[in-house]
């Protein structure tokens, strides 16, 4: 038996709790995305295609390889952001937490292999 | 014959189909959240192709060979138009979050323009290319 009320257990916490952590997070990272990914989608497609050297050489230049690292990071960090949101929404238990888990492996692993890929391309 | 009753179900833009009319706002919204989680796939094709470009030659020519056959080329348009609806998605997230717009006509006209938006952005992404 609990000798706490339900309202003592449930001050300070915050009828969000995490969550305007979570919305700044996205708002942010939408605001950084809708000036990066415009960049990318055209630094990437102008590579996307073309022979193995001039890619090397393509992202030894600064812009795209910068371009492309931010853009990187932020998308897939956003985009985890959103698929745990769809996680929490609909999966519970047990699932919802190895999956949050799977999720947050396969983030963290695209990054990074992507960054140790650019880092490789553009050294 | 017993009259018959009419029970007020209650209903949720969840259940689309016969139930709830599909809606311009229910369905623009289902679709940021689709194209937002699709977009980690698209991550990882590019990831896949920067990775080949680090590793060797031969790498490169099988996945960029992949990512520009005809398969990969109608992969990559529909990757760009999911890229492109969900810009203009947390776009009009960002427009809300601002305080502004929160009413029914203008998200009913920023759902079209988000279709229509998406459309043009990818057919301009695919001349640029």
């Amino acid at each position: 038996m609990r000798f706490i009320t339900d309202l003592k257990r449930a001050e300070g916490l915050g009828s969000a709790r995490a969550g305007t952590h979570h919305h700044w997070k996205m708002m942010i990272s939408s605001a950084a995305l809708v000036v990066l990914v415009p960049l990318f989608v055209f630094t990437f497609g102008c590579a996307l295609g073309r022979s193995h050297a001039d890619v090397l050489a393509y992202f030894a230049r600064p812009f795209p390889a910068i371009v492309t690292a931010l853009t990187l990071v932020a998308v897939t960090l956003h985009c985890k952001s959103e698929a745990d949101e769809a996680i929490i929404d609909y999966v519970h238990g047990v699932k919802a937490k190895l999956a949050l888990v799977a999720m947050t492996v396969l983030a963290w692993t695209l990054i990074a292999a992507g960054l140790f890929a650019l880092v490789r391309l553009a050294l | 014959m017993a009259e018959v009753k009419r029970v007020e179900r209650p209903l949720s833009p969840f259940m689309i189909g016969p139930y709830y009319r599909p809606q311009m706002t229910s369905i623009s919204s289902i679709l940021v959240r689709i194209t937002g989680i699709a977009t980690l796939g698209t991550v990882f094709l590019v990831v896949a192709w920067l990775l080949a470009a680090a590793t060797s030659e031969r790498a490169f020519e099988c996945v960029n060979w992949l990512l520009t056959s005809v398969i990969g080329d109608i992969v990559m348009t529909l990757a760009a138009w999911a890229v492109w609806y969900h810009v203009l998605g947390r776009l009009r997230h960002l427009i809300w979050d601002l305080g502004y717009s929160v009413n029914i006509p203008f998200n009913e006209a920023m759902g079209k323009v988000m279709f229509i938006g998406a459309t043009v952005l990818t057919l301009i992404t695919v001349l640029v290319v």
